[in-house]
């Protein structure tokens, strides 16, 4: 089997790593923006299973090896899929920014408070 | 197959008693005891065929891939434990029948646990799987948990069962681990088998019986783990006698004396075994002599017992195996026999402190009577079970007697049995005399005699024990059932109650002797307790322990959990490159993992079209993250979706293209709606070693991910499962394949993501409209006044309503001004960027904003969009 071309490699290791950057970051829509762009390279990722520039799977009668068509069915789900999530965390992010005037994610406050903490509460 | 249909039954009962419990109270016990009282009899039926060596068994397949079944198993052991927890147990629910009273808080729930702990007892000593044995096992102590904390309104009772709790599942799972261990090294998890044929011993069988040994001994309170049984003595005292005395603890001996015939050879459980016992005996029996509370007493009483029972269990030898059974019976009968006494004395007293009863002896004298057969038996006097059962254990000790274990060692065992026959004789006549003596310091309590059907249960117990010794052949009998697994003595022994002029009669005359003069001696004893040092408390090590455990707790959670989203994020990742990342690696490093040559299709493009593609991908996803503002980052994020439409053309996937360009296009105009009203900028981390540490993490892990996939991808080798597909949309009359996956082939899948994105459709439209009906309140409420500058700002979460001209203009700078100053205080996390933002938005005037002009600048601005443009947007909606 072959492997597929470098440059889409390269492609897909980009997008990866700018996926996580900003899903580290505290900006709720910088977050949303990393989903997004990790859902371009898991969709990338399916079309790496097929190789080589192909034809459309398409039964037209035309000559030549047509790409795979599961990668491609489950990308199309997963494209979709998405599309909801996004739209799920922008609404929420809206929320946050409607509640908060701005829409960062901020530290858990139990977890603060626990760090905060000398000695157990109960011990008993 | 009865005996797990009996099993059943436990579980059907108990499901039955709650519904019960209102109409017929406390007589609900005695369809409780129906179960037990089906095992025992059960057991006597089948006793004469398993007596005679013929073990009876039964299994159900749980998981036989994992060596897990419900398999049973009674031979001679597993019958005197079954008549035991189920003969005794059916007993002592009669008992309670009298007991309880009809408005006993959960008394149905008391009585579906009591069954349910009966239930799992019968299957701890009846199953032949250590899997099952451990369920079992563990299913006793969350019912003793629930039992003991039975009065949960009282807080002695909560912390008593939590301790009994803990102790005995936290040294469970330790025994569990023990059982694994045991398992693998035999590759056979039937206890018959391991005993028959045991792994060979070596380190990890001595780390297996380790293990193993801790969880018997905190289930049957053994020394240093004792202190859980007098402190779970709060539970009622039927529930005292059938759990504490009766069964449940005697399931740690129990364990001993199954796996005794297979690795009691073994070094470690010698030394074990025997110090524990030991200890356990001498402790209790000391610690039983100063209680007042006669019920502690007792408790301490049967730590003793049970320190006396491992010992024998862990023994080994036929003698020692002969007295475990004798003493296991004796025990049962005259421990629960004294507690039920105990019980109607405090039933009818309502004490059972020593210091306060006097002259109960004349005022029930049947009970009076009953109690000091019982206690005889437990002193190990003539002519009572626990008489002969004494005499065998001596007789097990004698050096030179057995060939194991060594005579030194016997010797000392035998000065620590008789020790402890001692202080059993003392604290047995301190039971008899402080609850049924006349003391002179004392007012004489007032009491009548128990009804019939609450004296009867002690009364049965008490004659079984005087039956029984006089008759001990019966027990014998049962003890060689069991005692024929193990190497003989020099000579067969049986129980009975004159054996000749023997040296272990003229000990027994002994330790009679000391025992009267320790009991009669009883206030210089008590001093010098008194003036002994304490000695440390098992049970402030626990709670030491239990403190250390919640600091640990505390301080790797204040270390582990800093409630940062993007350090927890990030921890994953640095996860995803310290395994599998470091393991990729290695692979390539020792040549594991094949590296695609050339002639396996090497190539840097399929065209050159996909390198100015890819290229565009690559730059403007880069731009997304370096860009702070919103909407340039917005529309490069555009250009990255259209760049990855642009590469499934590229690679034969027009009908992906279409779904992400329309996709994108949707996404587009939903950030669009949001991002208006947002800030124009993101808040901005400051450069630093923080940030150069998440950009190196991010690009590792993103390499990691890619040349993962490339290496897989190359290392493929068999079809892809599409290959037949093409054939059969001919079949089905389609030409697009991928429609046809979705549509057909995997159409399920696919009514699933609708129905996935119509949840989502429904939960956005709730958290967006939401907000619109807060609005429309807000503005009936404020319409019919003239909105005064300070009514608008104090509204807070949403400034003014939206006004016309003159009207609106001081209620908006109001609202600018309360809204607008506020965060750049309260958020002193944000970036000098936003900081900056924020101080623009305190002159809402300025309109600045290029990308959204209609609105002016910052949150407090967007804020005010939302009142005077969400209106428009929603209602173009």
């Amino acid at each position: 089997m072959n492997a597929p071309g470098l440059v889409l490699i390269f492609a897909v290791a980009v997008l990866y790593s700018t996926g996580f950057y900003l899903l580290l970051q505290r900006s709720l829509m910088r977050v949303v923006f990393g989903i997004v762009i990790l859902g371009h390279a898991a969709n990338l990722s399916l079309m790496l299973t097929d190789h080589a520039i192909t034809l459309p799977p398409l039964l037209t009668g035309k000559d030549g090896p047509i790409s795979d068509p599961l990668p491609q069915a489950m990308a199309l789900t997963a494209i979709v899929i998405t599309f909801g999530v996004t739209t799920f965390l922008l609404a929420l992010a809206y929320r946050v920014w409607l509640g908060d005037d701005n829409d960062e994610v901020p530290a858990d406050l139990e977890d603060r408070r626990i760090g905060r903490l000398s000695e157990p509460e109960d011990s008993s | 197959m009865l005996l797990p249909a009996i099993l059943a039954l436990h579980a059907a009962v108990a499901a039955l008693l709650p519904l019960l419990a209102d109409r017929f109270g406390a007589r609900i016990f005695l369809l409780a005891g129906l179960p037990p009282a089906a095992a025992a009899v059960w057991a006597l039926a089948n006793a004469s065929g398993i007596l005679s060596g013929a073990p009876v068994t039964a299994g159900i397949a749980w998981a036989p891939a994992l060596k897990i079944g419900l398999d049973f198993r009674v031979d001679g052991l597993s019958l005197a434990m079954t008549l035991l927890v189920s003969g005794v147990g059916a007993i002592i629910f009669g008992y309670c029948a009298a007991y309880f009273r009809a408005d006993e808080r959960g008394l149905g729930r008391l009585a579906a646990i009591m069954v349910l702990f009966a239930g799992s007892m019968l299957g701890v000593v009846t199953t032949d799987n250590l899997f099952a044995l451990y369920v079992f096992w563990e299913l006793t102590s969350i019912t003793s948990f629930l039992l003991v904390g039975h009065e949960d309104h009282k807080e002695q009772a909560r912390r008593a069962a939590t301790q009994a709790l803990v102790t005995t599942t936290g040294t469970g799972l330790l025994m569990l681990i023990g059982f694994i261990m045991l398992g693998t090294a035999a590759g056979d998890y039937s206890i018959s088998g391991l005993v028959a044929d045991p792994p060979e011993g070596g380190p990890w069988l001595t780390g297996a019986l380790v293990l193993v040994l801790v969880g018997a001994f905190a289930k049957s309170a053994q020394v240093p783990l004792h202190f859980w049984l007098p402190a779970a003595m709060v539970a009622p005292t039927p529930v005292s006698a059938y759990l504490h005395a009766a069964a449940m603890v005697k399931g740690g001996v129990y364990l001993v004396a199954r796996l005794a015939p297979g690795f009691a050879e073994a070094g470690v459980w010698q030394a074990l075994v025997l110090s524990v016992g030991l200890a356990t005996m001498i402790v209790g029996g000391w610690r039983a002599l100063r209680q007042d509370d006669l019920k502690l007493l007792l408790a301490y009483g049967t730590v003793s017992q049970l320190g006396f029972l491992t010992l024998l269990g862990g023994a080994g030898t036929q003698v020692a195996a002969t007295a475990m059974i004798g003493t296991l019976i004796a025990h049962g009968l005259f421990k629960s026999a004294l507690f039920l006494s105990v019980g109607v004395i405090d039933h009818e007293t309502g004490s059972r402190s020593i210091s306060r009863l006097s002259g109960l002896g004349r005022r029930m004298p049947l009970l009076a009577a009953v109690a000091t057969l019982a206690a005889a038996s437990m002193a190990g006097l003539p002519p009572l079970i626990g008489f002969a059962a004494k005499e065998a254990a001596l007789e097990a000790f004698v050096p030179g007697a057995a060939p194991s274990p060594p005579p030194v060692a016997a010797g000392a065992m035998l000065a620590g049995v008789a020790l402890a026959s001692v202080l059993t004789f003392a604290y047995s006549a301190r039971f008899v005399w402080g609850a049924f003596a006349v003391k002179p310091t004392v007012a004489e309590n007032r009491a009548g005699a128990p009804s019939p059907l609450f004296a009867a249960a002690p009364v049965v117990l008490a004659a079984l024990s005087l039956v029984l010794g006089i008759a001990p052949a019966l027990v014998d009998h049962l003890a060689q059932g069991y005692a024929h697994a193990l190497p003989a003595g020099h000579k067969p022994y049986h129980l009975a109650l004159w054996h000749g002029l023997t040296p272990t009669l003229l000990l027994t005359v002994l330790v009679v002797a000391a025992g009267v003069a320790l009991f009669l001696k009883r206030r210089a004893v008590g001093r010098l307790q008194n003036a002994m040092p304490r000695w440390p408390d098992a049970e402030y090590g626990y709670h030491l322990f239990l403190h250390g455990v919640y600091t640990v707790a505390l301080s790797v959670t204040r270390r582990s959990q800093s409630g940062s989203l993007p350090v927890y994020l990030g921890i994953i990742l640095a996860t995803i490159l310290a395994l599998p990342g470091v393991r990729l690696v290695a692979g390539l490093i020792t040549g594991g993992i094949a590296v695609p040559g050339p002639e396996d299709g090497l190539r840097i493009w399929d065209s050159p079209l996909e390198l100015l593609v890819a290229t565009v991908i690559v730059v403007t996803s880069i731009a997304t993250v370096r860009e702070h503002r919103r909407f340039p980052s917005l529309i490069l994020l555009n250009v990255v979706g259209f760049g990855t439409a642009g590469l499934f053309v590229l690679h034969g996937a027009p009908d992906l293209a279409l779904t992400l360009v329309l996709v994108e296009t949707l996404t587009t105009i939903i950030l669009v709606f949001v991002l208006r009203r947002l800030p124009t900028t993101f808040s901005v981390r400051p450069d630093g070693w923080g940030k150069r540490l998440t950009v190196l993490l991010c690009t590792a892990a993103g390499s990691f991910i890619a040349l993962a996939l490339w290496l897989m991808t190359a290392a493929r080798s068999g079809d892809p499962v599409s290959t037949g597909y093409a054939d059969r949309a001919g079949e089905a009359g389609g030409t697009n394949l991928v429609n046809m996956i979705l549509a057909d082939f995997r159409a399920l899948d696919t009514l699933g993501e609708v129905v996935v994105l119509v949840t989502a459709a429904v939960a956005v439209s709730s958290l967006v409209l939401l907000n619109r009906r807060d609005r429309v309140v807000d503005e009936s409420s404020a319409e019919p006044a003239v909105p005064a500058p300070g009514n608008a700002g104090g509204t807070g979460e949403d400034p003014g309503p939206p006004g016309t001209g003159a009207l609106a203009l001081p209620v908006h700078t109001a609202g600018a001004e309360a809204v607008g100053g506020e965060p750049a205080e309260r958020d002193p996390r944000r970036g000098p960027e936003s900081d900056a933002a924020d101080a623009d938005a305190e002159a809402p005037e300025a309109p600045e904003a290029p990308e959204a002009p209609d609105e002016s600048e910052g949150p407090a601005g967007g804020r005010r969009g939302d009142s005077e443009q969400g209106e428009d947007s929603d209602d173009e909606r």
